[in-house]
């Protein structure tokens, strides 16, 4: 085929000019930013360079906290997901009548807006002075107390949060393993059946490890997903997450960029960085260890 | 003969088995339905009760035996939902023809054309696939500010027009199309850009529609950059406006009228998600992200 | 351990709406299988021949009928009760085992007092390698091994458990042509050292014939014929089991009895005493063919293929169903290609005449 360097390029042109304006360039800079010391947003000047946004953003009581959030967050939900997920897309696949039905039921979420349903989900947790919500209504049936998961003790508002989450993740989840599993071929069930295998051992022994880079791609971008929560957070906590001690890192990224903190994009790009070294980190880790224990078929 | 019998223990017990996983196993899909169910019956009856019976109501009702609609004028009246939803609704079809445009083209040249550096340029687009958006958001903030474009709809807009996501799917669609037709239209002159239109975008349709579908479900729920960008209530999309409302709207009380609100915001995607169901899917297995 | 179907039926629910659409797969099946024996389950895809032998090991129930393994009614016992062994048709490896875990793991799955220790799964399944000569491989994943190799890896793993019967299913469909010969071979020569009861399916009839004790056609679920190989073929009971079976496949011609003679076309080929007047199917085998200068069937000659030990004589006949007729005859015969006709005379042991209507074989005794 005749080659025609113009027209490539042209072709490519839109492509490039928005990726370079709204994705390189800005990457650059971002790590430039990080290391401009004092930056003023409105004059766009800085007194000099070095590591202080980093020392600065590392000892922010608010940082620390949301980096704490973070880390529960993801210590919480990426197991718990995932095992949820493996566990109802099991299920999902060993029945037939109502398949369908269940399917698209659990894919809803996926397609609602995260604000507006993290709305429903406080008003089922919050408790008011007008009323207890709903879920104190059967925290009551079983004999617990009304508890405010919207504005009351931590652990209480990070339990919501995790839920919500959870609730949030699932359908992508469940969608992915439910593929996987459709895709295991059906003669190492026979042949499993056959010998006489136990339900439990064909899931662990044969299932599990065929599946097992499904399963593992999944954790990873649930671990990467769950370090970038934010949205989650404000849809029920509203915006001002520093003071529900609920923010997360991304949350203090966007405080320190905008809002009433905000006007610190260099404390922000210093905390971008940050979140992305711990991503990278995390990732490498899972990666190393996956070597070990999932199995890939050529 | 007492084999026999012992064939039929095992038999029976088998087929008890069975019947037990079977019952374990819809009761939790159930259970599960439940929960994901629930959320929405909720926000549906809120948004029926009026104001005076819910706040009455110390203990929740599960239902009401008098539906209203009030809330849903007071959604539309009391604060500016209509506008919100005409916000969104012209940044998602922008958004997205725009989009199209951009990546059908990219795409056309990746998978067709040949050209020096295509195969360099190519693999550095997948490596940019790596970075998340929360590292160049900051930089982008303040170029928008900069250019003067914050409460604009190009301020909205420019930055999420391409994805090279999809420009990669499209590429592999578009490489699928037999070579043949490609020369049999350049030997029938057929110029490139009209070989694309008539040809490649036509059988390659099916992947261009679920692109889209995704890219409107992306932008009816983006939240951070419209919050980032927009202070004038006059630009703000649902998703910031269903925020403002929470905030500022009706009052931290009236409930009904907020949900009210959500169902209205919700309804067309799950709308869009019931024609498209199947489409959706597939098109999210084959590699949507999301949590 | 002897087998035996008795009326044995599977019928699925049609695809699309219409429930009353059923597919009959396997239809009022009545045999035997002798103890020990190695039979083969022969027929076009879509005949039901892998539905019989899933209805066998247990994995999908009859509609009707029942199943006996010796005196035992297994007909509605789950499979890991019935004591077979399966080797299916991709083999069925678990791809993330190694050689020994895939053997080991049926034996793993036993329970209580039938579970052997430790050291006695090692040597069982060593046994088991040692059979299908895979001892070297066993830690080596299925991924790494030649389809031949998985395929023994499959056998074993079948075996090791010890089944009373032991189901094949297409066992030879993914090995290349060279491979499949010898497999074939192998897997007779392992029934034979073991003795279990074999079955295996098959749409290949050349593989079936070589090596079955006794064969099973099916067409659309129903049975053709059963019997030995030989016998088969020397006897097909109508013109489907005729047309399946043999390479180069018979030769098919439309055909006449009229006073007691068989007429080809024109060419009165042999005499059929006791056969009323009427058009009948003629089917020829290729080696039923003795070129004669003064033979009754004169054919155009096409050419000729020499096959080292034979020679394949192509040639037309107006008569002839298909388009062209491929007789074999020895390579110590000369054929002139210069004639523009060729000239046979049939051998009637080799020539088998059916019912024009039902495809039935006319019993009778041809010279």
């Amino acid at each position: 085929m005749e080659t025609n360097n113009r027209k490539g390029w042209l072709y490519l042109l839109p492509a490039i000019l928005f990726l370079g304006f709204f994705m390189v360039y800005p990457l650059i800079d971002v790590f430039i930013y990080s290391f401009e010391e004092g930056y003023n947003s409105a004059s766009q000047t800085y007194f000099g360079v070095g590591t202080y946004n980093y020392s600065y953003v590392l000892h922010d009581p608010y940082f620390i906290q949301a980096v704490k959030n973070t880390f529960l967050l993801v210590i919480i939900t990426v197991p718990v997901s995932t095992g949820l997920a493996l566990l109802i897309s099991v299920g999902l696949s060993s029945i037939r009548p109502l398949r369908n039905l269940f399917q698209t039921i659990y894919f809803l979420p996926y397609v609602t807006n995260t604000l507006a349903v993290g709305l429903v989900f406080m008003i089922l947790f919050q408790k008011t002075p007008y009323t207890d919500g709903l879920v104190n209504l059967i925290l009551h049936w079983f004999g617990a107390g009304p508890v405010d998961f919207i504005d009351g003790p931590y652990w209480a508002k990070m339990f919501v949060l995790c839920f919500y989450t959870i609730w949030v993740v699932m359908p992508f989840k469940v969608l992915i393993l439910t593929s996987a599993l459709a895709s295991v071929n059906q003669n190492y069930y026979n042949a499993a059946r056959v010998d006489g295998t136990s339900r439990l051992r064909i899931f662990l022994r044969i299932t599990l490890p065929i599946i097992s880079p499904t399963v593992f791609y999944l954790i990873i971008t649930g671990f990467i997903g769950a370090f970038k929560a934010y949205s989650d957070a404000v849809a029920l906590f509203g915006t001002n997450l520093n003071a529900a001690e609920m923010n997360t890192i991304v949350g203090y990224v966007y405080d320190m960029l905008y809002g009433d903190s905000g006007g610190y994009p260099s404390y922000a790009s210093a905390a971008a960085i940050l979140l992305f070294a711990i991503i990278l980190t995390i990732t490498s880790i899972n990666l190393l260890i996956s070597r070990k224990h999932v199995h890939y078929t050529n | 003969m007492e084999h026999q019998l012992d064939y039929q223990h095992v038999e029976q017990s088998a087929r008890l088995h069975r019947k037990i996983a079977d019952a374990i196993t819809y009761v939790l899909l159930a259970v599960w339905a439940l929960i994901v169910l629930f959320p929405f019956y909720w926000m549906v009856l809120t948004s029926v009760k009026s104001y005076g019976s819910y706040n009455a109501e110390y203990t929740p009702s599960f239902f009401t035996l008098t539906p209203t609609l009030e809330n849903y004028r007071d959604a539309f009246t009391t604060v500016p939902l209509a506008r919100y939803l005409a916000n969104t609704v012209l940044f998602t079809a922008a958004t997205t023809a725009i989009m199209l445009v951009v990546i059908t083209l990219a795409a056309f040249a990746f998978a067709r054309l040949q050209f020096r550096g295509k195969n360099l340029l190519f693999t550095f687009f997948l490596s940019l696939m790596m970075i998340p958006n929360e590292l160049v958001v900051i930089t982008n903030f303040v170029t928008i500010t900069n250019l003067d474009l914050r409460n604009t709809f190009a301020g909205l807009i420019l930055p999420s027009v391409t994805s090279i996501f999809y420009i990669y799917l499209l590429k592999e669609n578009f490489e699928q199309v037999p070579d043949e037709l490609y020369r049999a239209a350049k030997v029938d002159g057929t110029s490139d850009l009209k070989y694309l239109w008539k040809v490649m975008i036509p059988i390659c349709r099916p992947t261009l529609v679920t692109i889209a579908i995704l890219k409107v479900i992306e932008c009816w729920n983006s939240y951070v950059w419209p919050r980032l960008i927009t202070d004038d209530p006059n630009y703000y999309l649902v998703s910031n406006g269903i925020q403002e409302i929470r905030e500022n709207g009706f009052g931290r009380e009236n409930i009904p009228a907020m949900m009210a609100a959500v169902v209205v915001i919700s309804v067309p995607l799950i709308i869009l998600f019931l024609i498209f169901r199947k489409k959706i899917m597939a098109g999210v297995s084959r590699g949507g992200t999301k949590g | 351990m002897n087998i035996v179907l008795q009326n044995l039926t599977k019928k699925f629910p049609g695809h699309g709406r219409k429930a009353a659409e059923e597919v009959v797969a396997v239809n009022d099946f009545t045999f035997e299988i002798p103890d020990g024996k190695l039979v083969g389950l022969l027929g076009p895809s879509g005949c039901g021949k892998s539905t019989t032998l899933n209805l066998i090991c247990g994995l999908i129930r009859p509609s009707s009928g029942q199943i006996f393994f010796g005196s035992q009614d297994v007909t509605s016992l789950p499979p890991e009760h019935r004591g077979v062994g399966m080797v299916f048709q991709n083999y069925a490896l678990y791809p993330h085992l190694t050689v020994l875990q895939n053997i080991l793991f049926p034996l793993q799955n036993l329970k209580g007092k039938n579970r052997p220790s430790k050291a006695e799964m090692q040597k069982r399944a060593l046994d088991a390698a040692k059979l299908v000569q895979i001892e070297e491989l066993m830690e080596r994943k299925p991924g790494e091994l030649s389809g031949g190799q998985q395929q023994r890896v499959a056998i074993a793993r079948a075996l090791v458990k010890m089944p009373h019967v032991l189901l094949l299913d297409e066992p030879l469909s993914n090995l290349d042509a060279r491979l499949r010969l010898q497999t074939r071979e192998e897997i007779r020569k392992i029934q034979k050292a073991t003795g279990i009861t074999t079955i295996f399916v098959t749409h290949d009839q050349d593989e079936a014939m070589s090596i079955s004790d006794q064969i099973v056609v099916m067409k659309a679920g129903v049975i053709q014929q059963i019997g030995k190989p030989q016998e088969v073929y020397d006897n097909p009971a109508n013109l489907f089991v005729a047309r399946f079976l043999g390479t180069p496949p018979i030769n098919l011609f439309a055909g006449t009895v009229r006073d007691s003679k068989l007429y080809l076309g024109t060419n009165c080929v042999l005499d059929a005493p006791g056969i009323p007047d009427q058009e009948v199917w003629a089917g020829v085998r290729p080696e039923g063919f003795l070129l004669q200068p003064d033979g009754p069937l004169i054919c155009q000659l096409t050419g000729i293929e020499v096959m080292g030990r034979d020679i394949s004589v192509v040639s037309t006949h107006p008569a002839c169903q298909a388009a062209a007729i491929r007789s074999i005859i020895g390579s110590d015969t000369r054929v002139d290609t210069s004639q523009p006709t060729v000239r046979f005379a049939l051998k009637p042991g080799k020539v088998f005449l059916f019912r024009k209507d039902t495809e039935e074989r006319l019993a009778c005794q041809l010279r």
